[in-house]
């Protein structure tokens, strides 16, 4: 079976067909992450922190997943692993079929690119660059870039797009991040505590846009909380606690946002 | 290094932390005020090595403070001159020119003979015996024999040597060697640089001289010493006026003395590195303090709050943050102190071989301690202040919060906009438009770096200019004969005679004093015959000198010097022959490359010198196969006072060249690497540390380490790009200065600018960017993404 991941082993081969929820043909039925005995340990001897101990779980593509738990209990590290920024000490993680525990770092920049769209707690714009340009910097080197524009306006931020970050209001920012994100098209959509540093209100409307996003566009999300309430508006809840997943819930029927009690 | 901490209190940890956390940087800081120090410790310490040593040299050994040349006075006028008012006591010997010849040596070498009297207790311009010992008044046949020149030759005390002294051919046994201060630099007639080799000085006891030079109860030179306080300009002008009837040609005081004049010379030149590179130095290294400073400042703001917070007064963290910028100065200062030391043991020898000393042993100057501290003090106090002000503002409450963002609006960016470019460009261009001051300084210390990279190369080239002029386009003979006193033209019949000479050109020059305006300067005219072959009068632009009818073209410094236009008459008192005084018109000036030459239509100068077809030397141009056998008849030919090489001169001068000056630019050309590498890696550290999360951001977005790096590196390209024309211009700038301050009367330095100059200092600034920037992109490729997604601006 030809995963996606087959599209940046070999980026000469343009004819590799793009992932089938893209065109919103469900043809593929492989979960877009699988993890096996997933561990992530810092440092060595007495002082090692054991981040992840042996992570097992499914990621159903086109999901809303939101991960759960304290701080300390490993969601970062289990993010970052499956977004490609950091590396597992041991076990597998597919996706796609492609583990990209063993992937070099010349792989995984280009897993990156091709198919993550991150939202950071703190949007990490580019300061010196407006809202428009933000969008159009990781457009330049994505595939097929959704054009910026449309990104901003999913966002309800087409009239702010000349505007530099210092310019814009927090929730303003995070949506502009969001736009970022989205603008690559990407098959999976990584967000780490994206209302932690906003007031509820405003956190309401930047889940509400991944929500929307989510639906719209296919992409599988992930949603870091430490918020328990938000988990009413994924289709799966991952608990985790001390390195381990310990629960997954699956939400029948999905809230939206704003009928969340804080 | 917890270990090494153990005893220091707890701030100092802190700083010794710091410095070891941006230890790269750190030590590229301290290679620029090292190289700067480096500089000041050797160019000042041999200055005052040379100096002293000279000092000593010339009071230990009486070197005379007047010499005044004639023809043939009387010994008992000696008495007269004694009286002088200033005079502290006077001798009157017998110089003259000569050959030597040696065997294993085909062409004659000219030479120098000066009367000793063995016996004297005391003597002005007393030699300093290093081999043998005094010759023998009573044994006869005997000579002291410069000591570097016996060197040169593997000459000994006891060795015998032939020379053509008046036109006689005789022997002398060597009794001993020895060095003088008359004779330090010596620079063979014609000649440009001084060649031991090349030069011979003999000193034969005096009855010798006088049967030699025909001198019976005469002398052709006093030589005098001033007592302390003494007018030297109207001993000058009484000796000048008692010596007239006896061919005087002009008394001169030791400034104008040819050994004397030359290391003063080159101690000014040093005095001119000294003011021009510890300055740009310094000025790099306070702006790369700065920097670095300004960006501790920054990310400290948090410590700063605590620490006042804590109960710190300002002046202790003022202190603290100082005496970061102060230790970094200190390593630097010591470094630069070490490398100075080896550095002037190396130009010592360099040194040695220009300038002959009995010792020269490079000692630093002392003062330069103070004076490498305070400017390194100085340094760390400009490059810290404006940091340690700010840190010691901050009140505790808004130190502990982080500081604005950056603020970026817009229209800040004129035409960005406008043009097709990509985002990441767009990045850095905006980086650079916000932060004109410090790009501003990047660039000029890019551009100094490339500067003083320019500088060198245009001395390099001025100097192969000089040569090339000097001994291709201006002069093209291969020989020049002097002769003791003006001969009849007929004379070059006996050269052209001689097989393997191609041509003969007649020379005709006559010393003089100028005089205008009551001021006056002893010289020297030059005759042109028409259309010369062999040396033409070329200005520094190489184009011929025009003479016109009888005026006189002189060299431009006589513009200054005697206060004088063009028509206005100048008084010419020659020295020579009937010494006739003659009001000639000034016809123009010439900017003359090497000496302050003043020339006439040969005619003109014969007319008015009522001397026609006179002359005072040649210049041949031979066949390269028959070089042995002219050599070999020059030996013994009786009329040549000197005969001086071209060909090898030139060779000798470019060896030269190579070893001395070539050192000294191959030394400069690391230091400039040193500044540019220093300046670019210093920037791009701190704006990786300033935009590492922008950085990390751009790699988890997906970007490659390359197209991360572009965005950093592009930046410092842009700044590299806008530095070489800042860089060009700078370098034009200190040449210019460089090239007028060491221009002397003994040669000017032309300001050559040649677009290859330019082209090696961009590539020298260039390697240097690259050089840093790989060392950046080294950072940007091993760094961690995961912080970055919780880390707040």
């Amino acid at each position: 079976m030809r995963g996606p991941i087959a599209a940046f082993a070999d980026p000469d081969q343009d004819a590799t067909p793009r992932p089938a929820y893209i065109e919103g043909v469900s043809v593929n039925e492989q979960p877009a992450f699988r993890t096996r005995g997933l561990a992530k340990i810092y440092g060595e001897g007495p002082t090692a922190v054991h981040a992840l101990r042996g992570v097992d779980l499914e990621i159903p593509k086109g999901e809303l997943v939101v991960l759960l738990g304290p701080s300390g209990s490993g969601k970062s590290t289990l993010l970052n692993i499956l977004g490609g920024i950091d590396r597992a000490t041991s076990g597998e993680a597919l996706f796609f079929g492609e583990d990209l525990v063993r992937m070099d770092d010349r792989r995984l920049t280009r897993y990156r690119r091709k198919h993550v769209g991150f939202v950071f707690q703190f949007y990490n714009l580019m300061p010196s660059l407006t809202a428009r340009e933000n969008v159009e910097l990781v457009a330049e080197i994505a595939e097929k870039p959704m054009d910026a524009m449309e990104a901003l306006d999913r966002v309800g931020l087409k009239n702010r797009a000349d505007h530099f970050p210092s310019e814009l209001s927090g929730g303003e920012q995070q949506r502009v991040a969001i736009a970022r994100a989205i603008a690559k098209q990407p098959t999976v959509l990584f967000c780490d505590e994206p209302t932690g540093a906003l007031d509820i209100k405003t956190g309401v409307g930047v889940l509400r846009a991944l929500q929307d996003l989510n639906t719209t566009l296919g992409a599988t999300t992930l949603i870091i909380t430490h918020a328990a309430a938000t988990g009413a508006i994924a289709d799966r809840v991952l608990h985790l606690a001390d390195g381990q997943l310990r629960k997954v819930d699956v939400n029948e029927t999905k809230k939206k946002p704003e009928e969340l009690v804080w | 290094m917890n270990e090494l901490l153990g005893g220091v209190k707890t701030l100092n940890k802190k700083l010794l932390r710091d410095l070891w956390r941006v230890k790269g940087q750190v030590l590229a800081i301290i290679l620029v005020i090292g190289a700067g120090i480096a500089l000041l410790v050797m160019s000042r310490g041999m200055m005052a090595s040379l100096d002293t040593t000279m000092r000593v040299y010339y009071a230990r050994y009486q070197f005379a403070e007047i010499f005044a040349p004639a023809k043939r006075a009387p010994n008992r006028i000696l008495s007269d001159i004694r009286a002088i008012s200033g005079v502290s006591a006077v001798e009157g010997r017998i110089v003259g020119g000569g050959l030597v010849d040696l065997p294993d040596e085909a062409a004659p070498i000219s030479a120098q003979f000066v009367s000793i009297d063995p016996d004297a207790a005391r003597r002005i311009n007393n030699v300093a015996i290093a081999r043998g010992g005094m010759p023998s008044a009573l044994r006869g046949g005997e000579a002291l024999l410069l000591e570097p020149f016996a060197a040169a030759h593997g000459l000994s005390p006891g060795d015998e040597i032939a020379v053509t002294m008046h036109g006689a051919r005789r022997v002398f046994r060597i009794a001993g060697t020895a060095n003088s201060p008359e004779f330090i630099y010596m620079i063979p007639p014609g000649d440009f640089a001084s060649d031991p080799a090349r030069y011979a000085v003999l000193w034969a006891p005096r009855a010798e001289m006088e049967a030699a030079y025909d001198l019976d109860g005469a002398f052709n030179e006093a030589v005098l010493t001033l007592s302390h306080g003494a007018d030297d300009r109207a001993v000058i002008a009484e000796l000048d006026r008692l010596l007239a009837p006896y061919g005087a040609i002009g008394a001169y005081a030791r400034a104008d003395q040819i050994s004397n004049k030359y290391l003063t010379e080159e101690l000014k030149q040093l005095g001119v590195m000294d003011r021009v590179m510890t300055p740009l130095f310094l000025i790099v290294s306070a702006f790369l303090l700065n920097v670095v400073m300004t960006r501790l400042v920054q990310t400290e703001r948090t410590q700063i709050g605590l620490m006042k917070s804590f109960g710190f007064s300002n002046g202790a963290i003022a202190f603290h943050y100082l005496s970061f910028a102060l230790v970094i100065a200190l390593i630097g200062t010591a470094a630069g102190w070490i490398g100075g030391m080896q550095l002037g043991r190396m130009i010592t020898k360099i040194y040695q071989h220009y300038f002959h000393f009995p010792f020269l042993i490079f000692v630093p100057e002392f003062r330069t301690v103070n004076a490498a501290l305070m400017a390194s003090g100085l340094t760390a106090g400009l490059g810290g202040i404006v940091a340690v002000a700010a840190a010691a503002r901050l009140t505790p409450a808004v130190a502990m919060r982080p500081p604005a963002p950056p603020n970026y609006r817009r229209g800040g960016v004129v035409g960005a906009e406008l043009l097709r470019i990509d985002q990441p460009t767009r990045m850095f261009l905006r980086r650079i438009v916000r932060h004109p001051f410090r790009a501003g300084l990047t660039v000029i210390g890019i551009g100094a770096a490339m500067g003083l990279a320019v500088m060198m190369r245009f001395n390099h080239n001025a100097v192969d200019y000089m040569l090339d002029a000097s001994f291709n386009v201006i002069d093209r003979s291969d020989v020049l004969v002097t002769f003791a006193e003006p001969l009849s033209e007929t004379a070059i019949y006996e050269f052209k005679a001689m097989d393997g000479v191609l041509y003969v050109e007649p020379m005709r020059s006559t010393p003089a004093l100028f005089i205008h305006d009551g001021k006056e300067r002893l010289a020297g005219v030059t005759g042109i015959p028409d259309a010369p072959v062999l040396n033409r009068a070329l200005d520094s632009d190489l184009r011929e000198v025009e003479t016109h009818g009888d005026g006189v073209i002189l060299a431009q410094q006589y513009a200054d010097i005697l206060d004088i236009g063009v028509g206005d008459m100048l008084t010419i008192e020659v020295r020579e022959g009937r010494r006739p005084t003659l009001e000639i018109p000034v016809a123009g000036f010439i900017e003359a490359m090497i000496g302050t030459p003043a020339y006439m239509k040969k005619e003109a100068l014969d007319r008015a010198l009522k001397e026609p077809e006179r002359i005072s030397g040649v210049l041949l141009k031979i066949d390269p196969n028959k070089r042995e056998e002219i050599y070999a008849r020059l030996k013994e030919t009786p009329m040549a006072a000197g005969v001086s090489l071209r060909r090898e001169a030139y060779k000798n001068f470019q060896k030269l060249l190579d070893e001395g000056p070539g050192t000294f630019r191959d030394i400069m050309t690391v230091v400039s690497i040193i500044i540019a590498v220093g300046v670019v890696y210093n920037n791009a550290r701190i704006a990786f540390i300033e935009r590492e999360r922008d950085l990390a951001t751009l790699r988890i977005l997906g970007f490659t380490k390359i197209e991360t790096g572009y965005v950093l590196l592009g930046e410092l390209a842009a700044l590299t790009i806008i530095a070489l024309p800042v860089g060009s211009l700078i370098g034009f700038l200190l040449w210019s200065y460089v090239a007028t301050a060491m221009s002397t009367d003994l040669y000017m330095i032309p300001i050559v600018v040649k677009a290859a100059g330019f082209g090696y200092a961009a590539i020298v600034v260039i390697a240097a960017a690259i050089l840093a920037g790989a060392f950046v992109q080294r950072d940007i490729n091993k760094f961690d993404l995961v912080p970055v997604l919780k880390s707040r601006e």
